[in-house]
């Protein structure tokens, strides 16, 4: 538990260092902070304007859809602001950087994410909130659904974060490959911004077992509003969020501790 | 005379060919790329072939239209550096550091200089990025293949693509010769290129108004005319018309271009290192 405790207060530290230099150019940071919300905000605008040609899109409605990219955008945001640094493991490596933070008394993991944080990304939060509470409405809400909510976010937050060091993990092999991640989070995020019947059920179950983003929000939103999979999966599968989250960090770990085992300093 | 308009092209492309073999080093990025493209051109084909199963005419698109316009779409965003990179980088960073100094020293045009050495990269980008996820689009999805003489209006549209989108990003960087850093500039440029190049969504499909607009802007220039050629939209004069607002938009920026960097070298004082 101390340890816990002292691996978020060390990554608060770092954060706050950053936080404080962004702010040293003001003009910058607000310029970024809204360039990154219009350019979040255009992938919504884009299944805006498709509905200018359809009154339905996969047996959807546009709020409907907004629930979807809400919740699964909430979730991104907060795990890419908190830890989507870690994507640059291959460049600290090249740097030598990594040699350096091995020599601290922090936990490696602690460093390469609070590097470099970016607060300019809570924009990007509020972006997606913004089309979250824009959706809300579309929901009869009860104190089931606003639970299963909270957990969806919770454990969407979760299985975010493992995504992302799973993924960037790889560079301890590949170097260069950084933009391969970027396929599993970005477009992870992006896939699950869709509703799942426009995809076929391979990709689905691919989602469901394989890489378990559906649990993001696919199966809390079908419970929120009132619906059965279409595609037949269990009714309890609109409840497993924690599940799939805790499976996940169990990987995570196994794979980033694979990783750092396998680490060989440039020597540069 | 002629020798020396030789010696100023052998001169350029010795940077181009330069440029190109300087991306090239990184296989294993190039191929993570390749791959990324991939599952996001995966992805919106499905996106789009809902959108088209309800309405099987958007936008004057067929289905199978639409999905090539998606790898196109993925085939091309590397090759004109919509989310900036490249050459234009390289300048806002040697601008910040001071190294522009160098550059404008040298016996050959600055502006010359940085298009030789982006119309490598993307020449690389096109044949790396730009061909891979077009193969893997076709063999899962089926596209739709150019006439002969849409594939040659294609190929030269590409090109031109890439010099307007080096005008823009070059204006965009050089608003560091005022700024001293182009981070935020550079953000808004690519909010504008993603929306207006026909990336998010084809522009025919923008309601009234907005579509004009949009099609009249330097970002249609990107990806949008390009794909239009392929898919034969434009054929015949219509396609020389289309060619011709792309020449236009190029000839027009560049002589921006020209014009600031003449402005910025008059005002500014080289941050010193």
């Amino acid at each position: 538990m101390a340890e816990v405790a002292h691996a978020v207060r060390s990554y608060w530290l770092i954060a706050l260092l950053w936080i404080r230099a962004a702010m040293a150019y003001p003009l910058s940071f607000w310029t970024m902070t809204v360039g990154g919300v219009l350019i979040t905000f255009l992938d919504f605008v884009a299944i805006w304007l498709m509905f200018s040609h359809i009154d339905s899109y996969g047996g959807f409605t546009l709020r409907e859809i907004a629930l979807l990219y809400g919740v699964t955008s909430i979730a991104f945001r907060v795990a890419d602001m908190l830890v989507g640094s870690v994507e640059k493991i291959g460049q600290k490596v090249r740097t030598g950087e990594l040699d350096a933070m091995m020599s601290k008394p922090v936990p490696v993991l602690v460093q390469l994410c609070a590097d470099r944080f970016e607060l300019r990304r809570l924009g990007q939060i509020a972006q997606a909130v913004a089309v979250f509470a824009w959706a809300a409405p579309t929901v009869e809400w009860t104190p089931q659904r606003l639970a299963v909510l909270v957990m969806a976010l919770v454990s969407g937050v979760v299985i975010y974060f493992c995504v992302f060091v799973t993924f960037s993990t790889i560079q301890f092999w590949t170097l260069d490959a950084s933009e391969f991640a970027n396929a599993f989070t970005y477009g992870g995020n992006t896939i699950m911004q869709y509703p799942m019947t426009i995809f076929p059920r391979e990709v689905v179950r691919s989602l469901t077992y394989l890489l378990p983003l559906t649990f993001v929000n696919w199966y809390p939103c079908l419970f929120l509003l009132g619906l059965h999979d279409p595609f037949g999966a269990p009714d309890w599968f609109r409840f497993a969020s924690p599940l799939a989250a805790l499976a996940l960090v169990g990987v995570t770990t196994l794979v980033w501790r694979q990783g750092l085992r396998r680490y060989r300093s440039t020597g540069s | 005379m002629s020798g020396a308009l030789h010696a100023q092209i052998s001169v350029y492309a010795a940077i181009a060919t330069r440029s190109f073999r300087r991306y090239s080093t990184y296989t294993v990025a190039t191929l993570a790329g390749i791959f990324t493209n991939s599952v996001f051109g995966i992805i919106l084909s499905f996106a789009y072939l809902a959108l088209w199963e309800q309405n099987p005419s958007a936008g004057g698109y067929e289905a199978d239209q639409a999905v090539t316009f998606v790898w196109i779409g993925q085939a091309l965003l590397m090759t004109i550096a919509l989310w900036s990179g490249g050459a234009t980088d390289d300048l806002a960073e040697r601008i910040r550091n001071g190294d522009i100094a160098v550059d404008l020293y040298r016996p050959v045009s600055v502006l010359g200089w940085y298009l030789a050495a982006d119309l490598g990269r993307g020449l690389y980008h096109f044949a790396t990025r730009g061909v891979a996820p077009t193969i893997i689009g076709a063999l899962l999805f089926g596209l739709v293949m150019p006439s002969p003489a849409g594939a040659v209006g294609f190929l030269v549209s590409v090109t031109l693509a890439v010099v307007v989108s080096f005008a823009v990003r070059f204006l965009f960087a050089a608003s560091a010769f005022w700024l001293l850093d182009a981070t935020g500039p550079r953000v808004l440029l690519s909010v504008l290129a993603t929306f207006f190049s026909g990336l998010t969504l084809p522009l025919n499909l923008f309601p009234d108004g907005l579509r004009q607009v949009a099609l009249a802007l330097p970002f249609a220039s990107y990806i949008q005319t390009p794909a239009d050629i392929w898919l034969g939209r434009h054929t015949g004069l219509d396609m020389l018309a289309a060619i011709g607002l792309q020449v236009a938009w190029a000839v027009v920026l560049l002589g921006v271009c020209a014009l600031v960097l003449r402005a910025a070298t008059r005002k500014v004082v080289v941050q010193g290192g």
